[in-house]
């Protein structure tokens, strides 16, 4: 049976804009004519609208004509049909924007209801949380398991980064490319770069370890399994100060583990490089830039890969599980190793996010491992559009910015300027709820969908079989 | 034409791996082994314990039932159920208090019909609340893709919790405490009180009345019609759409029973203890086999004794030996969903569920 998406009060709308579009542009227009003329008009559309609330309240905004300039370009102009390097505009353009946010995110205008721009530190969790979201997205977007214990993999990404990168193992004296560390400090202190590489590869080995008994599961069941291991970790973080009264101390408890080391080049390639390349992010003199930029970078490198991964062998063979097992096993794609590859993809990226994020906080809790966050990260990829990189991007970036800033100076403005008293950042999660039942019900494909994953929601997959054949 | 020469029944081969049988066994007959030495080593304490157990498993059963119902007739698992469940406590809590105008330690026999009309309004609270969940966030989605619903009902269980915060706030709110305290026996140092009784008398009539509602009526052949093909059950006149509304009824029925008795026996209740609870009480569904209403009470019942040995047990000396005690309430959570994990991936059908090819 089909999942038709019920007729909305927008269609009236659209079949006006449909006689206004043959007037324009005659009765038989290309599809690129079409296309520039639908966003054209949606621009305009947005610009008016914005202007005409927003003018009388704080008067004319340069910064703001001038963002609304950048998106319009940004937008409108069908850049994809430009030869060859085409496809590369928009994300280049984009790529600039957010190379020198921190450069002019202090100028910017005030946002309506939503406040000012978010500051750079901002910036830096809503990176981390974007490549989080790309990494989940292998999972749930890609391969179509939907995985509710990402958490797990956040976490062990940060005790990996938390234990060789302390005093946690006050009795071992292990130095290797740590920066701002004398060398009296006791335990482990190993390089952050060495150590994102190794969480990742660490995590996505635990990854493999979870997969292989669950992934056998089907859809609904996986998810449980998953998520009762997404309870379990933050548990085990709590009471694992002393394991069973052996005394032995593996994650100090409640307490975590801090101060953790930051990551840095060191003395001699910050000379070499004429102070370019930061000697300790945690003493640089714009610190929090330094973490922004490297974040952007693994970021970038994320997306590189997911890309990759996604147009490779392997990623098509995800894409045909998700939309239908037992044809892809029937075409001889091994559904477990198929499934357990993208289980560690997924976790390799989580653990690298979750280590670097540990890194600029400089400590990790069991507290920052709850439940809530995989299904925060679940929304991100959900609200963007399973399966599509961008989108769930846009996702990640809009509800991290929501869960860091956003929400409160919305609570603020609401409290002010409506006379409410709530405190919405309390309610966030049922906010997150509200969104994702929302965007379930409404738009299943996200808002940025692919044009695959839309075709499965709107034409409906066979996907009752979701049992393993060689079971 | 041919006919088909009439062949024993082929016998079902089941191909798993007889090493994880074994370990399975060996696993359970040494829990088993640990406790009949904790029983030697304190005879009164464990028996206290094993009755405590036996009350939590009551209020789990309920909780269970209602996940299995509803998985057994859409395949769903409806994440915002442990939630209802939470919204009955504290409607219990606040009906109690203000419309019946109980106050903690009272007693005498208009306690207990304030206590049963507490009851009927909790249940009816709740079962209104999960039919319009099932409305409003799983009906919509009956064709579309099978993880969208789980989506949704996901996102429905966060909305509930913050309904509990809006409306009761962050801490734990008291409850009025009425249930007797009386001893119904004291017999060799093992004392059982009238309030973990009551929740025992509460559970069964509603167990035996859903029993004899299910497989007995009308009502409970449809339901049992729409969970095995819905389609064909539509074919056959039957209303599915209304089969399911009835089925999120009597689940949320339950789910409001189970959270008055909760409230009334644990005295506090916090909002987002049901998300938690739910969890545990799926893991009994899970582990009696998902769909099947005995085991689903069976299992409740089992996870009640781990929950209460794991938090009551301590270490003891018999015939000069130490045996070890559990690992303690930090860790309940731990064992209950590691459990959970184990039977979903080496025996998906339950203790008592049939193994069937969409089942597992």
């Amino acid at each position: 049976m089909a999942f038709r998406r019920p007729r909305g009060v927008l269609d009236p709308v659209r079949d006006r804009v449909g006689v206004l579009e043959r007037r324009v542009l005659g009765d038989n227009p290309s599809p690129i004519a079409e296309r520039v003329f639908n966003r054209a008009l949606s621009a305009v559309v947005i610009g008016v609208l914005a202007a005409l609330i927003f003018t009388p309240i704080y008067g004319v905004d340069v910064a703001a004509l001038l963002a609304w300039l950048v998106f319009v370009v940004l937008y409108v102009p069908p850049w994809e049909e430009v030869p060859r390097a085409g496809r590369f505009i928009r994300p280049a353009i984009a790529l600039t924007l957010a190379v020198t946010y921190p450069l002019y995110w202090s100028d910017m205008f005030t946002i309506p209801i939503f406040g000012p721009f978010p500051d750079v530190a901002t910036g830096v969790k809503m990176l981390i949380f974007a490549m989080m979201a790309i990494g989940l997205n292998i999972v749930v977007g890609y391969a179509g398991l939907l995985d509710l214990g990402y958490v797990a993999f956040y976490a062990i990404g940060s005790y990996t980064a938390a234990w060789f990168a302390s005093v946690q193992f006050a009795n071992q004296d292990v130095h290797f490319g740590a920066v701002g560390i004398g060398p009296e400090v006791p335990g482990f202190h190993i390089s952050i770069w060495i150590l994102l590489a190794l969480a990742g590869i660490f995590t996505s080995i635990i990854g493999v370890i979870i997969g292989l008994p669950t992934l056998r599961l089907r859809g609904d069941y996986l998810a449980i399994v998953t998520l009762a291991f997404g309870e379990i970790m933050p548990q085990i973080a709590r009471n694992g100060d002393n394991f069973f009264g052996t005394g032995f101390n593996l994650t100090n408890g409640p307490n975590g583990i801090t101060p953790i080391d930051s990551p840095g080049f060191g003395h001699t390639l910050h000379e070499a490089t004429g102070g370019f390349l930061p000697d300790n992010y945690a003493t640089a003199l714009n610190s929090d830039n330094a973490f922004f930029w490297t974040a952007l970078l693994l970021v970038l490198f994320t997306i590189f890969c997911s890309i990759r991964l996604r147009d490779s062998r392997l990623g098509r063979a995800w894409i045909a599980i998700r939309e239908d097992e037992t044809a892809a096993a029937a075409m001889g794609v091994p559904l477990m190793r198929t499934k357990t590859w993208a289980y560690a993809a997924g976790a390799f990226f989580g653990g690298i996010a979750g280590a670097y994020y540990a890194s600029f906080k400089q400590s990790t809790f069991p507290g920052d491992f709850f439940v809530n966050i995989s299904v925060l990260i679940l929304v991100m990829v959900i609200l963007g559009g399973m399966g599509n990189i961008w989108g769930v991007i846009v996702g990640a970036l809009f509800l991290e910015y929501l869960d860091a800033e956003g929400l409160a100076n919305t609570g603020a403005w609401l409290n002010t300027n409506l006379g409410f008293d709530i405190e919405v950042p309390k309610y966030e999660f049922g906010i997150f709820g509200v969104i994702l039942l929302v965007v379930m019900l409404v738009r299943p494909q996200g808002l940025i969908p692919s044009a695959r994953r839309k075709a499965e929601f709107e034409e409906g997959v066979s996907d009752q079989p979701l049992y393993d054949t060689t079971h | 034409m041919v006919t088909e020469a009439r062949r024993p029944p082929v016998p079902l081969l089941r191909s798993r791996p007889s090493s994880t049988a074994i370990g399975g066994f060996a696993l359970v007959g040494l829990v088993i082994v640990w406790l009949i030495f904790q029983f030697a080593g304190n005879k009164s304490d464990f028996v206290e314990i094993f009755l405590i157990g036996i009350t939590t498993g009551a209020i789990y059963a309920l909780v269970a039932l209602g996940y299995t119902l509803v998985y057994g007739i859409l395949e769903l698992i409806n994440f915002a159920h442990g939630d209802v469940f939470m919204l009955g406590g504290m409607m219990s809590a606040t009906v109690a208090a203000t419309v019946f105008g109980l106050t903690s330690g009272q007693s005498g026999i208009v306690v207990w019909f304030s206590v049963l009309g507490t009851l009927v309004i909790a249940m009816l609270f709740c079962g209104v609340l999960n039919t319009s969940i099932e409305l409003i966030a799983y009906r919509p989605l009956r064709g579309a893709p099978r993880l969208a619903p789980l989506i949704t009902a996901i996102g429905m269980s966060f909305i509930l919790q913050n309904v509990g915060l809006a409306w009761k706030g962050p801490n734990f709110i008291e409850v009025v405490d009425v249930l007797p305290n009386s001893n119904v026996f004291d017999i060799a140092g093992v004392t059982y009180k009238w309030d973990k009784l009551i929740v025992v008398i509460i559970t069964v009539p509603v167990l035996v009345l859903l029993v004899w509602l299910v497989e007995r009526t009308r009502q409970g052949k449809a339901m049992r019609a729409t969970a095995q093909d819905m389609d064909a059950a539509a074919m056959m006149g039957i209303n599915v759409n209304r089969t399911i509304s009835f089925t999120f009824m009597i689940a949320g029925c339950l789910a409001g029973a189970a959270g008055l008795l909760y409230a009334l026996y644990v005295t506090n209740i916090r909002y987002d203890q049901g998300f938690q609870l739910g969890l545990i009480a799926f893991t009994a569904a899970v582990l009696g086999g998902i769909g099947n209403l005995p085991g689903a009470v069976l299992g409740a019942v089992l996870i009640g004794l781990i929950q209460s040995f794991n938090e009551g047990l301590t270490a003891v000396h018999v015939l000069g030996m130490r045996i070890p005690g559990p690992p303690g309430g930090d860790w309940t959570q731990s064992i209950v969903f590691g459990i959970l994990i184990l039977i979903m991936v080496f025996r998906p059908e339950g203790l008592l569920g049939e193994r069937t090819p969409e089942g597992g």
